[in-house]
Protein backbone atom coordinates (compact mmCIF):
# COMPACT_ATOMS: atom_id res chain seq x y z
CA UNK A 1 0.00 0.00 0.00
CA UNK A 2 1.05 3.54 -0.65
CA UNK A 3 1.06 6.19 2.06
CA UNK A 4 -2.25 7.53 0.76
CA UNK A 5 -3.84 4.10 0.79
CA UNK A 6 -2.62 3.51 4.32
CA UNK A 7 -4.09 6.83 5.34
CA UNK A 8 -7.44 5.86 3.80
CA UNK A 9 -7.35 2.59 5.65
CA UNK A 10 -6.72 4.29 9.01
CA UNK A 11 -9.53 6.73 8.27
CA UNK A 12 -11.83 3.84 7.53
CA UNK A 13 -11.01 2.26 10.88
CA UNK A 14 -11.51 5.58 12.64
CA UNK A 15 -14.92 5.94 11.02
CA UNK A 16 -15.96 2.64 12.60
CA UNK A 17 -14.56 3.56 15.99
CA UNK A 18 -15.81 7.12 16.17
CA UNK A 19 -18.97 7.13 14.05
CA UNK A 20 -20.12 10.46 15.47
CA UNK A 21 -16.96 12.39 14.57
CA UNK A 22 -16.47 14.50 11.48
CA UNK A 23 -13.19 13.24 10.07
CA UNK A 24 -13.09 15.48 7.01
CA UNK A 25 -11.39 18.26 8.97
CA UNK A 26 -8.77 16.02 10.55
CA UNK A 27 -5.32 17.64 10.61
CA UNK A 28 -2.69 15.02 9.97
CA UNK A 29 0.06 16.66 11.98
CA UNK A 30 -2.02 17.12 15.12
CA UNK A 31 -2.69 14.43 17.66
CA UNK A 32 -5.91 12.46 17.35
CA UNK A 33 -6.70 13.11 21.00
CA UNK A 34 -6.69 16.88 20.50
CA UNK A 35 -9.19 16.59 17.67
CA UNK A 36 -11.34 13.57 18.47
CA UNK A 37 -12.81 12.16 21.62
CA UNK A 38 -10.66 9.06 21.76
CA UNK A 39 -9.74 7.18 24.91
CA UNK A 40 -7.22 4.41 25.45
CA UNK A 41 -9.79 1.72 24.57
CA UNK A 42 -10.27 3.41 21.20
CA UNK A 43 -6.56 3.21 20.45
CA UNK A 44 -6.62 -0.45 21.43
CA UNK A 45 -9.46 -0.97 18.97
CA UNK A 46 -7.35 0.58 16.20
CA UNK A 47 -4.58 -1.88 17.01
CA UNK A 48 -6.99 -4.83 17.05
CA UNK A 49 -8.57 -3.80 13.79
CA UNK A 50 -5.22 -3.46 12.03
CA UNK A 51 -4.31 -6.94 13.18
CA UNK A 52 -7.62 -8.37 12.09
CA UNK A 53 -7.58 -6.75 8.67
CA UNK A 54 -3.90 -6.98 7.81
CA UNK A 55 -2.25 -9.24 10.37
CA UNK A 56 -0.09 -6.40 11.57
CA UNK A 57 1.33 -6.80 15.04
CA UNK A 58 1.86 -3.66 17.07
CA UNK A 59 3.58 -4.22 20.41
CA UNK A 60 2.32 -2.17 23.32
CA UNK A 61 5.55 -0.16 23.47
CA UNK A 62 4.81 1.13 19.99
CA UNK A 63 1.30 2.42 20.69
CA UNK A 64 2.65 5.94 21.08
CA UNK A 65 3.35 5.94 17.35
CA UNK A 66 -0.38 6.15 16.82
CA UNK A 67 -0.51 9.71 18.16
CA UNK A 68 -1.44 11.51 14.95
CA UNK A 69 -2.25 10.56 11.39
CA UNK A 70 1.25 11.51 10.23
CA UNK A 71 3.01 9.45 12.87
CA UNK A 72 0.64 6.52 12.35
CA UNK A 73 1.19 6.41 8.60
CA UNK A 74 4.96 6.78 9.04
CA UNK A 75 4.95 3.89 11.50
CA UNK A 76 2.72 1.67 9.37
CA UNK A 77 4.41 2.32 6.04
CA UNK A 78 7.24 -0.24 6.38
CA UNK A 79 4.78 -2.75 7.87
CA UNK A 80 2.18 -2.33 5.14
CA UNK A 81 4.17 -1.55 2.02
CA UNK A 82 3.93 -5.17 0.78
CA UNK A 83 0.22 -5.48 1.49
CA UNK A 84 -2.02 -5.25 -1.56
CA UNK A 85 -4.89 -2.82 -1.41
CA UNK A 86 -8.15 -4.75 -1.79
CA UNK B 1 -23.01 -41.91 35.55
CA UNK B 2 -22.70 -38.16 36.15
CA UNK B 3 -23.48 -36.01 33.18
CA UNK B 4 -20.46 -35.11 31.02
CA UNK B 5 -20.43 -31.35 30.73
CA UNK B 6 -17.52 -31.52 28.31
CA UNK B 7 -19.21 -33.87 25.89
CA UNK B 8 -18.10 -33.13 22.35
CA UNK B 9 -15.39 -30.69 23.43
CA UNK B 10 -12.26 -30.84 21.31
CA UNK B 11 -8.84 -31.87 22.59
CA UNK B 12 -7.26 -28.58 21.62
CA UNK B 13 -8.28 -24.93 21.24
CA UNK B 14 -6.40 -21.79 20.35
CA UNK B 15 -7.55 -20.32 23.66
CA UNK B 16 -9.07 -21.68 26.83
CA UNK B 17 -10.77 -19.03 28.97
CA UNK B 18 -11.24 -20.03 32.61
CA UNK B 19 -14.22 -18.30 34.19
CA UNK B 20 -17.27 -16.63 32.70
CA UNK B 21 -17.29 -13.39 34.67
CA UNK B 22 -17.66 -10.23 32.58
CA UNK B 23 -13.92 -10.18 31.87
CA UNK B 24 -13.86 -13.83 30.77
CA UNK B 25 -17.04 -13.50 28.71
CA UNK B 26 -15.85 -10.38 26.92
CA UNK B 27 -12.39 -11.78 26.27
CA UNK B 28 -13.89 -14.99 24.89
CA UNK B 29 -16.21 -13.03 22.62
CA UNK B 30 -13.42 -10.78 21.35
CA UNK B 31 -11.21 -13.77 20.57
CA UNK B 32 -14.06 -15.69 18.97
CA UNK B 33 -14.73 -12.74 16.69
CA UNK B 34 -11.06 -12.55 15.83
CA UNK B 35 -11.43 -16.06 14.42
CA UNK B 36 -9.80 -17.99 17.24
CA UNK B 37 -11.16 -21.30 18.45
CA UNK B 38 -12.19 -20.60 22.04
CA UNK B 39 -13.32 -22.82 24.90
CA UNK B 40 -14.95 -20.98 27.79
CA UNK B 41 -15.06 -22.97 31.04
CA UNK B 42 -17.22 -21.92 33.99
CA UNK B 43 -17.36 -23.91 37.20
CA UNK B 44 -20.79 -22.60 38.23
CA UNK B 45 -24.02 -23.64 36.54
CA UNK B 46 -24.57 -20.09 35.29
CA UNK B 47 -22.48 -17.65 33.29
CA UNK B 48 -21.79 -14.14 34.58
CA UNK B 49 -19.70 -14.59 37.72
CA UNK B 50 -20.55 -11.76 40.11
CA UNK B 51 -22.84 -10.37 37.42
CA UNK B 52 -25.58 -12.69 38.52
CA UNK B 53 -29.15 -13.05 39.77
CA UNK B 54 -31.34 -15.56 41.52
CA UNK B 55 -35.01 -16.42 41.47
CA UNK B 56 -37.31 -17.03 44.40
CA UNK B 57 -40.88 -18.34 44.67
CA UNK B 58 -43.47 -15.70 43.94
CA UNK B 59 -41.76 -14.65 40.72
CA UNK B 60 -39.05 -12.55 42.35
CA UNK B 61 -35.73 -12.10 40.61
CA UNK B 62 -32.90 -10.49 42.55
CA UNK B 63 -29.82 -8.94 40.96
CA UNK B 64 -26.56 -9.16 42.89
CA UNK B 65 -24.36 -6.55 41.27
CA UNK B 66 -26.71 -4.45 39.17
CA UNK B 67 -26.65 -1.30 41.28
CA UNK B 68 -25.17 0.97 38.69
CA UNK B 69 -22.28 1.40 36.30
CA UNK B 70 -20.84 4.31 34.30
CA UNK B 71 -21.96 5.41 30.86
CA UNK B 72 -18.82 3.93 29.31
CA UNK B 73 -20.68 0.60 29.33
CA UNK B 74 -22.74 1.77 26.36
CA UNK B 75 -19.69 2.15 24.16
CA UNK B 76 -18.06 -1.05 25.39
CA UNK B 77 -21.23 -3.08 24.93
CA UNK B 78 -21.80 -1.70 21.46
CA UNK B 79 -18.28 -2.39 20.41
CA UNK B 80 -17.50 -5.70 22.09
CA UNK B 81 -21.03 -7.13 22.26
CA UNK B 82 -24.11 -6.07 20.32
CA UNK B 83 -26.23 -3.02 19.61
CA UNK B 84 -29.15 -4.74 21.34
CA UNK B 85 -27.17 -5.00 24.56
CA UNK B 86 -25.93 -1.42 24.33
CA UNK B 87 -29.42 -0.11 23.62
CA UNK B 88 -30.78 -1.69 26.79
CA UNK B 89 -28.66 0.53 29.02
CA UNK B 90 -30.68 3.24 30.76
CA UNK B 91 -29.91 5.95 33.28
CA UNK B 92 -30.78 5.86 36.98
CA UNK B 93 -31.63 9.42 37.85
CA UNK B 94 -32.52 9.27 41.53
CA UNK B 95 -29.33 8.95 43.53
CA UNK B 96 -29.84 9.87 47.19
CA UNK B 97 -27.66 10.45 50.21
CA UNK B 98 -28.96 10.44 53.75
CA UNK B 99 -26.57 10.76 56.69
CA UNK B 100 -26.13 12.97 59.75
CA UNK B 101 -24.15 15.48 57.67
CA UNK B 102 -26.53 15.93 54.73
CA UNK B 103 -29.55 14.58 52.85
CA UNK B 104 -29.83 15.21 49.15
CA UNK B 105 -30.83 13.80 45.76
CA UNK B 106 -28.63 14.06 42.67
CA UNK B 107 -28.22 12.71 39.16
CA UNK B 108 -24.60 11.97 40.09
CA UNK B 109 -22.88 13.68 37.20
CA UNK B 110 -20.37 16.48 36.95
CA UNK B 111 -22.91 19.15 36.24
CA UNK B 112 -25.16 18.34 39.16
CA UNK B 113 -22.30 17.64 41.54
CA UNK B 114 -20.68 20.96 40.67
CA UNK B 115 -23.92 22.73 41.43
CA UNK B 116 -24.25 20.93 44.75
CA UNK B 117 -20.67 21.59 45.75
CA UNK B 118 -20.94 25.27 44.91
CA UNK B 119 -24.44 26.10 46.14
CA UNK B 120 -24.91 23.73 48.99
CA UNK B 121 -21.41 23.04 50.23
CA UNK B 122 -20.22 26.59 49.46
CA UNK B 123 -17.07 25.59 47.61
CA UNK B 124 -15.53 28.13 45.21
CA UNK B 125 -16.50 27.29 41.60
CA UNK B 126 -12.86 27.45 40.55
CA UNK B 127 -11.87 24.86 43.16
CA UNK B 128 -14.68 22.56 42.06
CA UNK B 129 -13.57 22.82 38.45
CA UNK B 130 -9.97 22.21 39.29
CA UNK B 131 -10.89 19.17 41.34
CA UNK B 132 -12.91 17.61 38.53
CA UNK B 133 -10.15 18.31 36.03
CA UNK B 134 -7.52 16.87 38.35
CA UNK B 135 -9.57 13.71 38.87
CA UNK B 136 -10.22 13.31 35.18
CA UNK B 137 -6.68 14.08 34.13
CA UNK B 138 -5.21 11.26 36.19
CA UNK B 139 -3.58 8.50 34.28
CA UNK B 140 -1.23 5.69 34.74
CA UNK B 141 1.94 7.66 34.35
CA UNK B 142 1.04 9.90 37.24
CA UNK B 143 2.39 9.64 40.68
CA UNK B 144 0.93 6.48 42.14
CA UNK B 145 2.03 7.31 45.66
CA UNK B 146 -0.46 10.09 46.39
CA UNK B 147 -3.50 8.78 48.25
CA UNK B 148 -7.12 9.68 47.76
CA UNK B 149 -7.06 11.34 51.18
CA UNK B 150 -4.24 13.60 49.98
CA UNK B 151 -6.20 14.47 46.84
CA UNK B 152 -9.17 15.55 48.93
CA UNK B 153 -7.02 17.45 51.41
CA UNK B 154 -5.49 19.40 48.55
CA UNK B 155 -8.88 20.67 47.36
CA UNK B 156 -11.19 20.45 50.36
CA UNK B 157 -9.09 20.64 53.53
CA UNK B 158 -11.10 19.99 56.68
CA UNK B 159 -14.30 19.34 54.75
CA UNK B 160 -15.36 15.92 56.02
CA UNK B 161 -18.82 16.45 54.58
CA UNK B 162 -17.48 17.03 51.06
CA UNK B 163 -15.19 14.04 51.36
CA UNK B 164 -18.14 11.94 52.35
CA UNK B 165 -20.16 13.05 49.34
CA UNK B 166 -17.30 12.33 46.98
CA UNK B 167 -16.00 9.14 48.52
CA UNK B 168 -18.86 7.13 49.99
CA UNK B 169 -20.39 6.05 46.65
CA UNK B 170 -17.01 5.02 45.26
CA UNK B 171 -16.22 3.01 48.36
CA UNK B 172 -19.43 1.14 47.70
CA UNK B 173 -18.72 0.83 44.02
CA UNK B 174 -15.34 -0.82 44.40
CA UNK B 175 -14.27 -1.08 48.01
CA UNK B 176 -11.60 1.57 47.65
CA UNK B 177 -10.68 3.70 50.63
CA UNK B 178 -9.06 7.03 51.41
CA UNK B 179 -5.75 5.19 51.79
CA UNK B 180 -5.81 3.80 48.23
CA UNK B 181 -3.96 5.60 45.40
CA UNK B 182 -5.68 8.77 44.21
CA UNK B 183 -5.40 7.57 40.63
CA UNK B 184 -7.75 4.65 41.29
CA UNK B 185 -10.28 7.04 42.75
CA UNK B 186 -9.84 9.61 39.99
CA UNK B 187 -10.43 7.17 37.16
CA UNK B 188 -13.51 5.51 38.65
CA UNK B 189 -15.06 8.74 39.93
CA UNK B 190 -14.58 10.48 36.57
CA UNK B 191 -16.11 7.53 34.74
CA UNK B 192 -19.29 7.98 36.75
CA UNK B 193 -19.24 11.77 36.64
CA UNK B 194 -19.14 11.87 32.84
CA UNK B 195 -22.87 11.16 32.58
CA UNK B 196 -24.18 9.59 35.76
CA UNK B 197 -25.23 6.10 36.83
CA UNK B 198 -26.70 3.52 34.45
CA UNK B 199 -28.41 0.16 34.65
CA UNK B 200 -29.44 -2.66 32.36
CA UNK B 201 -33.07 -2.89 31.39
CA UNK B 202 -34.34 -6.44 31.69
CA UNK B 203 -31.96 -7.32 34.50
CA UNK B 204 -28.74 -9.29 34.71
CA UNK B 205 -30.43 -12.48 33.51
CA UNK B 206 -31.34 -10.85 30.21
CA UNK B 207 -27.86 -9.39 29.76
CA UNK B 208 -26.15 -12.73 30.29
CA UNK B 209 -28.63 -14.49 28.04
CA UNK B 210 -27.90 -12.02 25.22
CA UNK B 211 -24.18 -12.42 25.79
CA UNK B 212 -24.40 -16.18 25.63
CA UNK B 213 -26.25 -16.01 22.33
CA UNK B 214 -23.59 -13.70 20.91
CA UNK B 215 -20.78 -15.98 22.10
CA UNK B 216 -22.37 -18.89 20.30
CA UNK B 217 -22.79 -16.81 17.15
CA UNK B 218 -19.06 -16.16 17.29
CA UNK B 219 -18.32 -19.84 17.59
CA UNK B 220 -17.20 -19.89 21.22
CA UNK B 221 -17.59 -23.31 22.86
CA UNK B 222 -19.27 -22.46 26.18
CA UNK B 223 -19.32 -24.98 29.04
CA UNK B 224 -20.83 -24.65 32.49
CA UNK B 225 -20.22 -26.93 35.48
CA UNK B 226 -16.66 -27.15 34.21
CA UNK B 227 -14.27 -26.64 37.08
CA UNK B 228 -10.66 -26.14 36.05
CA UNK B 229 -8.49 -27.93 38.55
CA UNK B 230 -5.11 -27.08 37.09
CA UNK B 231 -3.31 -25.05 34.46
CA UNK B 232 -0.50 -27.22 33.16
CA UNK B 233 2.79 -25.53 32.34
CA UNK B 234 6.11 -26.97 31.29
CA UNK B 235 9.31 -25.31 30.12
CA UNK B 236 8.00 -21.83 30.88
CA UNK B 237 5.01 -22.24 28.59
CA UNK B 238 1.36 -23.04 29.14
CA UNK B 239 0.30 -26.38 27.62
CA UNK B 240 -3.16 -27.36 28.74
CA UNK B 241 -5.80 -27.21 31.44
CA UNK B 242 -7.20 -30.04 33.50
CA UNK B 243 -10.96 -29.72 33.80
CA UNK B 244 -13.44 -32.23 35.20
CA UNK B 245 -10.62 -34.77 34.99
CA UNK B 246 -9.94 -34.14 31.30
CA UNK B 247 -6.87 -32.52 29.77
CA UNK B 248 -7.45 -29.96 27.04
CA UNK B 249 -4.55 -28.38 25.18
CA UNK B 250 -4.40 -24.70 24.37
CA UNK B 251 -2.18 -22.24 22.57
CA UNK B 252 -3.06 -19.73 25.26
CA UNK B 253 -4.90 -19.83 28.57
CA UNK B 254 -6.68 -16.78 29.93
CA UNK B 255 -7.74 -17.05 33.56
CA UNK B 256 -10.65 -14.97 34.82
CA UNK B 257 -10.43 -16.71 38.19
CA UNK B 258 -9.18 -14.72 41.13
CA UNK B 259 -5.59 -13.52 40.55
CA UNK B 260 -4.10 -15.25 43.59
CA UNK B 261 -6.12 -18.39 43.02
CA UNK B 262 -4.74 -18.49 39.47
CA UNK B 263 -1.12 -18.12 40.55
CA UNK B 264 -1.04 -20.17 43.72
CA UNK B 265 -3.65 -22.87 43.15
CA UNK B 266 -4.26 -23.34 39.44
CA UNK B 267 -0.65 -22.92 38.26
CA UNK B 268 1.50 -23.34 41.35
CA UNK B 269 4.18 -20.96 42.57
CA UNK B 270 7.07 -23.23 41.49
CA UNK B 271 6.43 -22.09 37.91
CA UNK B 272 7.15 -18.42 38.65
CA UNK B 273 10.23 -16.36 39.60
CA UNK B 274 10.86 -15.84 43.26
CA UNK B 275 10.43 -12.08 43.10
CA UNK B 276 7.20 -12.42 41.16
CA UNK B 277 5.86 -14.83 43.78
CA UNK B 278 6.75 -12.33 46.49
CA UNK B 279 4.90 -9.58 44.65
CA UNK B 280 1.91 -11.83 44.08
CA UNK B 281 1.78 -12.85 47.70
CA UNK B 282 1.84 -9.22 48.77
CA UNK B 283 -1.25 -8.37 46.70
CA UNK B 284 -4.08 -7.36 49.02
CA UNK B 285 -7.57 -8.55 48.22
CA UNK B 286 -10.43 -6.14 48.29
CA UNK B 287 -13.15 -6.43 50.87
CA UNK B 288 -16.24 -8.57 50.52
CA UNK B 289 -19.92 -7.74 51.00
CA UNK B 290 -23.13 -8.63 52.70
CA UNK B 291 -26.48 -8.13 51.06
CA UNK B 292 -30.09 -8.38 52.13
CA UNK B 293 -32.63 -9.08 49.40
CA UNK B 294 -36.20 -7.96 50.00
CA UNK B 295 -39.15 -8.42 47.66
CA UNK B 296 -42.36 -6.49 48.20
CA UNK B 297 -45.59 -8.33 47.51
CA UNK B 298 -46.66 -8.17 43.87
CA UNK B 299 -48.57 -4.98 42.98
CA UNK B 300 -47.31 -3.15 46.09
CA UNK B 301 -45.52 -0.31 44.34
CA UNK B 302 -42.89 1.94 45.82
CA UNK B 303 -43.13 5.61 45.10
CA UNK B 304 -40.40 6.46 42.60
CA UNK B 305 -39.34 9.38 44.75
CA UNK B 306 -37.76 6.75 46.99
CA UNK B 307 -34.96 6.89 44.44
CA UNK B 308 -32.87 4.29 42.66
CA UNK B 309 -29.80 4.23 44.83
CA UNK B 310 -29.64 5.47 48.38
CA UNK B 311 -26.42 5.84 50.33
CA UNK B 312 -27.60 5.86 53.90
CA UNK B 313 -25.60 6.08 57.07
CA UNK B 314 -26.16 6.82 60.73
CA UNK B 315 -22.44 7.27 61.40
CA UNK B 316 -21.61 10.87 62.35
CA UNK B 317 -18.55 10.90 60.09
CA UNK B 318 -17.30 8.87 57.15
CA UNK B 319 -14.65 6.29 58.06
CA UNK B 320 -13.60 3.28 56.03
CA UNK B 321 -13.34 1.18 59.16
CA UNK B 322 -16.94 1.87 60.02
CA UNK B 323 -18.05 0.75 56.59
CA UNK B 324 -16.51 -2.67 57.05
CA UNK B 325 -17.63 -3.28 60.60
CA UNK B 326 -20.18 -5.95 61.37
CA UNK B 327 -21.82 -3.33 63.52
CA UNK B 328 -23.46 -1.83 60.45
CA UNK B 329 -24.10 1.89 60.33
CA UNK B 330 -24.02 2.39 56.57
CA UNK B 331 -26.10 0.69 53.94
CA UNK B 332 -26.59 1.25 50.24
CA UNK B 333 -30.07 0.47 49.03
CA UNK B 334 -30.92 -0.29 45.44
CA UNK B 335 -34.58 0.10 44.66
CA UNK B 336 -35.87 -1.83 41.67
CA UNK B 337 -39.15 -0.77 40.11
CA UNK B 338 -41.28 -2.69 37.62
CA UNK B 339 -39.50 -0.81 34.82
CA UNK B 340 -36.39 -2.95 35.37
CA UNK B 341 -38.30 -6.08 34.37
CA UNK B 342 -41.45 -4.88 32.66
CA UNK B 343 -42.69 -8.41 31.94
CA UNK B 344 -45.04 -10.13 34.43
CA UNK B 345 -46.88 -8.66 37.41
CA UNK B 346 -45.51 -5.33 38.66
CA UNK B 347 -43.03 -5.89 41.47
CA UNK B 348 -40.64 -3.81 43.53
CA UNK B 349 -37.49 -5.15 45.13
CA UNK B 350 -34.89 -3.71 47.42
CA UNK B 351 -31.33 -4.89 47.85
CA UNK B 352 -29.34 -3.54 50.75
CA UNK B 353 -25.55 -3.84 50.47
CA UNK B 354 -22.73 -3.28 52.91
CA UNK B 355 -19.03 -3.77 52.60
CA UNK B 356 -17.77 -6.52 54.88
CA UNK B 357 -14.70 -8.43 55.96
CA UNK B 358 -14.44 -12.12 55.17
CA UNK B 359 -12.63 -12.85 58.46
CA UNK B 360 -15.63 -11.60 60.40
CA UNK B 361 -17.84 -14.26 58.88
CA UNK B 362 -15.57 -17.11 57.82
CA UNK B 363 -15.20 -19.01 61.03
CA UNK B 364 -18.54 -18.58 62.74
CA UNK B 365 -19.99 -21.91 63.88
CA UNK B 366 -23.00 -22.87 61.78
CA UNK B 367 -25.60 -21.92 64.35
CA UNK B 368 -24.06 -18.54 65.04
CA UNK B 369 -23.67 -17.97 61.32
CA UNK B 370 -27.36 -18.61 60.70
CA UNK B 371 -28.29 -16.39 63.64
CA UNK B 372 -26.06 -13.61 62.30
CA UNK B 373 -27.74 -13.83 58.92
CA UNK B 374 -31.15 -13.55 60.55
CA UNK B 375 -29.93 -10.62 62.57
CA UNK B 376 -28.66 -8.99 59.37
CA UNK B 377 -32.14 -9.31 57.84
CA UNK B 378 -33.89 -7.98 60.92
CA UNK B 379 -31.66 -4.96 61.47
CA UNK B 380 -31.86 -4.11 57.78
CA UNK B 381 -35.65 -4.15 57.84
CA UNK B 382 -35.55 -1.88 60.89
CA UNK B 383 -33.23 0.57 59.15
CA UNK B 384 -35.19 0.50 55.91
CA UNK B 385 -38.46 1.39 57.59
CA UNK B 386 -37.39 5.04 57.54
CA UNK B 387 -37.46 5.01 53.73
CA UNK B 388 -40.09 2.34 53.09
CA UNK B 389 -42.73 2.72 55.78
CA UNK B 390 -44.10 -0.55 57.19
CA UNK B 391 -41.65 -2.51 55.12
CA UNK B 392 -41.87 -5.47 57.48
CA UNK B 393 -45.54 -5.95 56.64
CA UNK B 394 -44.98 -5.36 52.96
CA UNK B 395 -42.25 -7.89 52.22
CA UNK B 396 -42.93 -11.24 50.64
CA UNK B 397 -39.41 -12.61 50.77
CA UNK B 398 -36.25 -11.67 52.71
CA UNK B 399 -32.84 -13.32 52.74
CA UNK B 400 -29.21 -12.44 53.24
CA UNK B 401 -25.87 -13.24 51.68
CA UNK B 402 -22.49 -12.90 53.36
CA UNK B 403 -18.82 -13.01 52.36
CA UNK B 404 -19.15 -16.79 52.61
CA UNK B 405 -21.87 -16.79 49.98
CA UNK B 406 -19.75 -14.81 47.53
CA UNK B 407 -16.79 -17.07 48.14
CA UNK B 408 -18.92 -20.14 47.59
CA UNK B 409 -20.31 -19.09 44.24
CA UNK B 410 -17.25 -17.58 42.57
CA UNK B 411 -14.35 -19.28 44.34
CA UNK B 412 -12.91 -15.85 44.98
CA UNK B 413 -10.49 -16.01 47.86
CA UNK B 414 -12.04 -14.38 50.89
CA UNK B 415 -15.18 -13.70 48.87
CA UNK B 416 -13.53 -10.57 47.47
CA UNK B 417 -16.26 -8.54 45.79
CA UNK B 418 -14.01 -6.22 43.84
CA UNK B 419 -10.85 -8.17 43.12
CA UNK B 420 -7.59 -6.80 44.44
CA UNK B 421 -6.08 -3.55 45.56
CA UNK B 422 -4.04 -1.44 43.17
CA UNK B 423 -0.85 -3.57 43.18
CA UNK B 424 -2.80 -6.53 41.75
CA UNK B 425 -2.91 -4.91 38.32
CA UNK B 426 0.87 -4.99 37.83
CA UNK B 427 1.01 -8.64 38.93
CA UNK B 428 -1.84 -9.56 36.59
CA UNK B 429 -0.11 -7.78 33.69
CA UNK B 430 3.24 -9.47 34.39
CA UNK B 431 1.97 -13.05 34.17
CA UNK B 432 2.63 -13.53 30.42
CA UNK B 433 6.28 -12.58 30.97
CA UNK B 434 6.52 -15.34 33.54
CA UNK B 435 4.76 -18.07 31.62
CA UNK B 436 4.41 -17.85 27.86
CA UNK B 437 0.81 -18.12 26.75
CA UNK B 438 -0.69 -17.57 30.19
CA UNK B 439 -2.83 -14.50 30.84
CA UNK B 440 -5.10 -13.16 33.54
CA UNK B 441 -8.07 -10.82 33.21
CA UNK B 442 -10.59 -9.91 35.85
CA UNK B 443 -11.17 -7.47 38.65
CA UNK B 444 -7.79 -6.20 39.74
CA UNK B 445 -6.25 -2.94 40.79
CA UNK B 446 -9.57 -1.23 41.59
CA UNK B 447 -9.67 0.47 38.19
CA UNK B 448 -10.22 -2.82 36.39
CA UNK B 449 -13.07 -3.86 38.63
CA UNK B 450 -16.78 -3.30 38.36
CA UNK B 451 -18.74 -4.27 35.28
CA UNK B 452 -17.05 -1.73 33.01
CA UNK B 453 -13.53 -2.28 34.32
CA UNK B 454 -13.80 -6.06 34.10
CA UNK B 455 -15.22 -5.93 30.57
CA UNK B 456 -12.59 -3.54 29.27
CA UNK B 457 -9.80 -5.47 30.92
CA UNK B 458 -11.09 -8.58 29.18
CA UNK B 459 -10.69 -6.80 25.84
CA UNK B 460 -7.24 -5.45 26.68
CA UNK B 461 -5.99 -8.92 27.54
CA UNK B 462 -7.79 -10.60 24.61
CA UNK B 463 -5.82 -8.25 22.35
CA UNK B 464 -2.58 -9.51 23.88
CA UNK B 465 -3.67 -13.12 23.58
CA UNK B 466 -4.48 -12.67 19.91
CA UNK B 467 -1.16 -10.93 19.32
CA UNK B 468 0.68 -13.69 21.17
CA UNK B 469 -1.04 -16.41 19.15
CA UNK B 470 -0.14 -14.68 15.92
CA UNK B 471 3.50 -14.47 16.98
CA UNK B 472 3.42 -18.14 17.91
CA UNK B 473 2.22 -19.08 14.44
CA UNK B 474 4.79 -16.94 12.62
CA UNK B 475 7.76 -18.01 14.76
C1 LIG C 1 -22.30 -7.44 46.07
C2 LIG C 1 -21.64 -6.85 44.87
C3 LIG C 1 -22.16 -5.73 44.26
C4 LIG C 1 -21.56 -5.17 43.13
N1 LIG C 1 -22.16 -4.10 42.52
C5 LIG C 1 -21.63 -3.61 41.37
C6 LIG C 1 -22.29 -2.57 40.66
O1 LIG C 1 -23.34 -2.09 41.05
N2 LIG C 1 -21.72 -2.10 39.53
C7 LIG C 1 -20.55 -2.61 39.04
O2 LIG C 1 -20.09 -2.14 38.00
N3 LIG C 1 -19.92 -3.61 39.68
C8 LIG C 1 -20.44 -4.13 40.83
N4 LIG C 1 -19.81 -5.15 41.49
C9 LIG C 1 -18.51 -5.62 40.98
C10 LIG C 1 -18.66 -6.45 39.72
O3 LIG C 1 -19.75 -7.32 39.84
C11 LIG C 1 -17.40 -7.25 39.51
O4 LIG C 1 -16.27 -6.40 39.57
C12 LIG C 1 -17.37 -7.95 38.15
O5 LIG C 1 -18.60 -8.55 37.85
C13 LIG C 1 -16.27 -8.97 38.19
O6 LIG C 1 -16.07 -9.59 36.97
P1 LIG C 1 -14.81 -10.51 36.76
O7 LIG C 1 -14.81 -10.90 35.34
O8 LIG C 1 -13.61 -9.86 37.29
O9 LIG C 1 -14.94 -11.78 37.67
P2 LIG C 1 -16.09 -12.64 38.35
O10 LIG C 1 -17.41 -12.10 38.08
O11 LIG C 1 -15.67 -12.85 39.73
O12 LIG C 1 -15.97 -14.02 37.57
C14 LIG C 1 -15.00 -14.99 37.76
C15 LIG C 1 -15.59 -16.29 37.24
O13 LIG C 1 -14.61 -17.31 37.25
C16 LIG C 1 -15.22 -18.52 37.65
N5 LIG C 1 -14.17 -19.40 38.13
C17 LIG C 1 -13.33 -19.21 39.18
N6 LIG C 1 -12.49 -20.25 39.32
C18 LIG C 1 -12.79 -21.12 38.32
C19 LIG C 1 -12.25 -22.39 37.93
N7 LIG C 1 -11.23 -22.96 38.59
N8 LIG C 1 -12.80 -23.04 36.86
C20 LIG C 1 -13.84 -22.47 36.17
N9 LIG C 1 -14.37 -21.28 36.51
C21 LIG C 1 -13.85 -20.61 37.56
C22 LIG C 1 -16.17 -18.08 38.72
O14 LIG C 1 -17.15 -19.04 39.00
C23 LIG C 1 -16.74 -16.81 38.10
O15 LIG C 1 -17.85 -17.06 37.29
C24 LIG C 1 -20.39 -5.74 42.62
C25 LIG C 1 -19.86 -6.89 43.22
C26 LIG C 1 -20.48 -7.45 44.32
C27 LIG C 1 -19.91 -8.69 44.91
Amino acid sequence: MTRDQIRDEVLDILRDIAPDEDLSQLKDDQSFREQLELDSMDFLDIVMELRKRHRIQIPEDDYMNLRSMDSTVAYLEPLMKDIEKV
Amino acid sequence: MPRDFLKGARDRYDVVVIGAGLAGLTAANTLGRAGRSVLLLEQHYKLGGMATWFKRPGGHIFDISLHGFPYGMVKSCRRYWTAEIADSIVQLKGIRFDNPMFSLTTTFNREDFSKLLIERFQIQPQVVNEFFDAARGMNFYDDQQATTRELFDRFFPGREDVIRLLMEPITYANGSTLEDPAISYGIVFSNFMSKGVFTFQGGTDRLIQLMEAELRRNGVDVRINANVERIDCTGGRVRSVTVNGRTIEAGAVLSNANLKHTIFSLVGEQHFDRSFVDDARAVRLNNSSTQVYMALKADDLLDESTGDLLFSSTAPVFRTELLLSRNITSRTYSFYYPRTRPQGRPRCLIVSSTNARYEDWAHLPEEEYQASKRDLCETTLDALDKYVPNVRQRVDHVEASTPRTFQHYTQHLAGASFGTKFEGLAVSRAIPQQIQGLYHAGSVGIIMSGWLGAMNYGVIVANEVDNGLMKLSTD
